[in-house]
């Protein structure tokens, strides 16, 4: 799973109403290279949960020197996409389990796949 | 109930019918692999995105990301969320681009509001229509779906779904469901002559004004006006052909290569040499 997925994931289970930003206890993680593409991620940022992505990207050790606020003027910054393109595109949790922050409920990640199906009583 | 053993849905649900057995014939039947990617291009072709731009959209029924595949061609970022763990699986081994997930649509999209450019779906959407549990009610997991589908679509953009509807009343409660979760649109029908290239699909728009698309190899059944007599000459042609053959004239040339035209099927142009008789030979 790609950090930009689990930006955007959210917990459906019933009764929860943010269920978000999901935490990631990883065991396995892997970087993977990937055709980078500047106008892509230029348009992802403005998408993004700034917070949610450096807190992500703080639990798996792949920060490096992402900065803890949105730089004002991305577009140009070439240096900054790159490292953004890295850290959405390229790191990829293997094995590990998301935790919906509101209900505590787990979603188990085998070979890069997290499983979202819910039981009966929670859909 | 002969008919309905054709159908997968009615033999398991589709967790359990896209085992290891069904899902290999994904990655090596050819035949389904063009077919699936025909359907992918038709969608994406459907879905109207802007050119020169790399999207990130959504596959609901991936499977073994076929339809993936074109995405990715084209350039576009796509997860894929999928119910059958033998088909990811499949996915996982052909190393797709896309990000895969593994969850059950009429359970909802567990995405943030906006995310996707746009979604596409072959073949899948057929699936929600049975109640494989006792707790499951389709209208209400249609509707689970297309609500949270809803939400999770940037405003302006598309869902199409490629789907094989088993009769009227299956169609309408699909449709339904969506108008009821806010999208507007409707069916778009590739092909509606033919029995074997016909194709259904649901183009629905989250927001934003459009016309629905028209269906290929249609434009000759939207000449004519419902409810009319189209051609009343029909028996006085045969009057004048006195000892000729009805066929094997130009003029039934003609008439049957337009036939199969409304049918989708690939036919030589017209040209001067159509029906024309050839020089004697010895």
């Amino acid at each position: 799973m790609k950090l930009l997925t689990h930006n955007m994931l959210t917990s459906h289970v019933k009764g929860v109403t943010k269920g978000y930003p999901l935490l990631i206890k990883a065991t396995e993680v892997k970087v993977n290279e990937v055709e980078f593409n500047p106008k892509f991620v230029c348009r992802m940022i403005p998408k993004l949960e700034w917070s949610a992505l450096v807190q992500a990207a703080d639990q798996l050790g792949h920060r490096d020197d992402l900065p803890r606020e949105l730089v004002p003027d991305f577009e140009k910054n070439e240096d900054f996409l790159k490292k953004v393109h890295r850290v959405l595109l390229e790191v990829e949790v293997i094995e590990g389990c998301l935790k919906c922050p509101e209900s505590g409920r787990e979603f188990p990640i085998s070979r890069g796949i997290p499983n979202m199906l819910l039981n009966e009583d929670e859909a | 109930m002969a008919s309905s053993c054709r159908r997968p849905e009615h033999t398991a649900p589709p967790d359990v019918f896209y085992n290891e057995a069904e899902a290999k014939k994904y990655s090596q039947n050819s035949r389904m692999i063009e077919i699936q990617t025909q359907m992918s291009e038709r969608a994406v072709e459907l879905l109207n995105l802007p050119e020169d731009q790399a999207c990130f959209l959504l596959d609901v029924g991936c499977g073994s990301g076929l339809s993936g595949d074109y995405l990715t061609e084209e350039g576009h970022h796509w997860v894929g969320v999928d119910i059958s763990t033998a088909m990811l699986d499949v996915a996982l081994d052909r190393e797709v681009e896309g990000d895969l997930l593994l969850g059950d649509m009429g359970q909802g999209m567990p995405f943030r509001p906006g995310t996707f450019d746009g979604c596409i779906s072959i073949s899948a959407l057929q699936w929600l229509c049975n109640a494989d549990k006792r707790s499951h009610s389709p209208p209400k997991r249609l509707y689970t779906f297309f609500s949270t589908l809803y939400s999770s679509l940037a405003r302006g953009s598309r869902a199409v779904f490629q789907l094989y509807p088993e009769n009227s009343e299956q169609l309408e409660l699909i449709t339904s469901q969506a108008m009821k979760a806010g999208f507007t649109g409707g069916m778009v029908v590739d092909y509606p002559n033919s029995s074997k290239a016909k194709k259904f699909f649901l183009c629905l728009f989250a927001g934003g004004t459009a016309t629905l698309p028209k269906g290929l190899g249609s434009e000759t059944s939207d000449r004519t006006v419902m409810n009319q007599v189209q051609y009343s000459g029909q028996r006085c042609r045969f009057n004048n052909m006195k000892g000729k053959s009805a066929k094997k004239g130009r003029d039934w040339i003609m008439e049957k290569k337009e036939r199969r035209r409304r049918q989708g099927k690939e036919v030589r142009p017209d040209t001067k040499y159509t029906g024309r008789q050839r020089r004697p030979h010895f």
